[in-house]
């Protein structure tokens, strides 16, 4: 993390030429609300320190300095970014809020950070990611579970974000369209949509790519679809075009660029580098 | 700017409590008239942001450990939060009641299908574009407010045991192979555990439509049982889904087809269908025609006859009595063809 990240949250949203539909409608709110996992943080110079002023007017050096003194853990905006990933993520709290829209905790792990957050159980798993979290990548199609361009893996599973409340996935594991690449070198299924030109708009592709990754790896494992002739029969079912369409039929895309998504799939699935 | 945050978290506040067992899961809904469990969500989140469902507090069941799919008593245990996704392409589901295997992977999308549970699917609510939206009447969402589907645009609506206050059908495909295969239905609420008789469990709307099921509201499903009597059907079964696209859309008639046959006769059979009715419907007269029978088309043909008996159409969806006498033939023809299309 950098202090990129800091400009990023204060609005200059260079990174993403897609639609920003809405504003961060969560962010005022919550600041008040960081929660400091006890096990993730410490150091009390970070305590000390206001959110508010990371969030609205601290220099890049100044913020460089702090966090170089909190031992590891940083904070921006409203959210923690923690240890980069090492801390274990099974421990389940049992958590009974009394009053309606009470914050609930929730740690998370987003493409290999952990976050600690309190959150309004009224909050989607898409709506923390986009406004929260910083990762517009993931899109918000039409919010209630038919487009499939809120896709993202969930302990390696394919889910809609939009229809699952984040507290509900609390100790989850979520892999983002921005959590394939490795570097800058593009997930095979990225660099196959774009040879095969697999987007128009480009839209739904996140949606797209996510879902595959998930479909090469539920194929691997053996499972039918609507369309396998036979669902009695064992083993790893052929992934035709026709079982590709069905498999894929959660992620509409309103350009039409099936025949390329169908070849970029079938490209990778042949290579077998797609889970 | 508190209420355009209201606008944009869409739904009503409510509270959140994550339950560690069943039985707190049951007393914290018991406790509350307004609270409501929460699973996989896929249907209940999607009525709360469209302001249909509005409880004040969801008792998140996720936790609980009823994801296993086992055998019992020569059949099969599902577990309630064990996802669609999953129940669908166990070893055992595939290999002793492939119609519940067809069904499943027939609805929804991947996505859908790895976040929804068996016991949600059993909930889910109607798709009725009148239900679904709070600006128009509907008695099941506010009960004496009207039926707008029943002169309005019914081409969705039920064709058998409606009433004067809702046309709705009831939207699940699992369910209707669990109707064909007389699955029971495990409950737990704050006076123990019961059973309910798959038939039993959801109900006609007559003048109470706001009632779904005769599921207790503070009752929660813990399994669904599979006969092993109805793994008997395993060899010939199929599930027949007729919809506006290919994939990824609501039956507009779907058929389950299970049959038992020896020497070219039929032993004995079943034919459930959906998209027809509030609940998924039991087509016994035609199972009672089928039952003795030889396989052929005209015995094909009179089961579906037997079944459309009573069918009564609305000004758009008249189409659904000749579509699902079509559907039960060829239903039943695969099925016969040990559930092969070609």
């Amino acid at each position: 993390m950098t202090g990129k990240d800091i400009e990023r949250d204060n609005g200059r949203h260079g990174g993403d030429n897609t639609m920003r539909d809405k504003p961060t409608p969560y962010s005022k709110r919550d600041e008040a609300a960081v929660s400091k996992p006890p096990d993730t943080l410490r150091g009390e110079e970070e305590r000390s320190t206001p959110l508010t002023e990371i969030a609205t007017g601290l220099k890049r050096r100044e913020f460089l300095q702090r966090t170089a003194l909190a031992g590891g853990g940083l904070i921006f905006g409203q959210r923690l970014l923690t240890d980069g990933g090492t801390t274990r993520l099974d421990q389940v709290l049992a958590v009974v809020p009394q009053a309606a829209s009470e914050k609930v905790a929730v740690r998370l792990r987003v493409n290999g950070s952990n976050y600690g957050l309190r959150l309004d159980p009224r909050v989607s798993l898409l709506d923390l990611l986009r406004e929260q979290l910083d990762l517009p990548g993931t899109k918000k199609g039409c919010n209630h579970g038919q487009c499939g361009a809120c896709t993202v893996l969930v302990n390696g599973r394919r889910i809609n974000s939009c229809l699952a409340l984040a507290v509900v996935h609390d100790g989850s594991e979520i892999t983002t369209i921005e959590g394939l690449t490795r570097g800058d070198e593009l997930h095979p299924l990225q660099a196959a949509f774009i040879r095969h030109e697999g987007f128009q708009c480009g839209y739904c592709t996140s949606g797209q790519i996510c879902s595959a990754v998930a479909m090469l790896g539920e194929v691997e494992q053996g499972t039918v679809s609507h369309v396998t002739s036979n669902v009695r029969r064992e083993g790893r079912v052929e992934l035709t075009d026709e079982e590709i369409r069905e498999r894929m039929s959660g992620n509409i895309c309103r350009c039409g660029a099936y025949p390329g998504i169908v070849a970029a799939v079938r490209e990778v699935n042949g290579t077998g580098r797609g889970a | 700017m508190e209420q355009e945050e209201e606008r944009d978290l869409e739904m009503k506040p409510f509270a959140y409590t994550r339950a560690t067992n069943s039985q707190t899961a049951v007393q914290a809904v018991m406790r509350e008239q307004t609270a409501k469990f929460l699973a996989g969500g896929t249907n209940l989140i999607d009525l709360m942001k469209e302001n249909v469902e509005q409880p004040d507090r969801l008792v998140d069941i996720n936790r609980l450990e009823l994801t296993r799919i086992e055998e019992r008593n020569g059949g099969l245990r599902l577990g309630a939060l064990a996802k669609n996704s999953d129940t669908a392409n166990h070893r055992l589901v595939r290999e002793r009641y492939p119609l519940v295997s067809q069904a499943i992977l027939a609805g929804a999308s991947p996505q859908l299908r790895n976040a929804a549970t068996n016991g949600g699917n059993l909930m889910q609510r109607t798709r009725c574009y009148y239900f679904y939206d709070v600006a128009l009447p509907c008695n099941k969402r506010q009960p004496g407010s009207g039926c707008g589907a029943l002169e309005g645009f019914n081409r969705m609506h039920a064709i058998f045991g409606a009433s004067q206050q809702c046309i709705a059908t009831h939207p699940s495909d699992f369910c209707v192979a669990l109707a064909a295969l007389d699955a029971v239905v495990q409950v737990e609420g704050p006076q123990g555990a019961r059973t309910i008789p798959f038939a039993d469990f959801h109900r006609l709307p007559g003048d109470t439509p706001q009632i779904d099921t005769n599921l207790k509201r503070d009752e929660l499903i813990t399994a669904i049982d599979l006969p092993a009597a109805s793994s008997v059907f395993a060899p010939r079964s199929y599930y027949l889904k007729v919809r506006d696209r290919a994939s990824y859309a609501f039956a507009l008639v779907s058929v389950a087809t299970a049959l038992e046959v020896q020497d070219g006769t039929i032993k004995q059979a079943r034919v459930a269908m959906g998209g027809v009715a509030h609940k998924p419907w039991r087509a016994r007269e035609a199972e009672l025609a089928l039952s003795g029978a030889r396989v052929n088309e005209q015995t094909f043909k009179r089961a579906a006859d037997a079944a459309m008996q009573g069918a009564r159409g609305y000004e758009h969806n008249r189409f659904k009595i000749e579509l699902g006498r079509r559907a039960i033939v060829r239903a039943l023809t695969v099925a016969a063809r040990e559930g092969r299309t070609a």
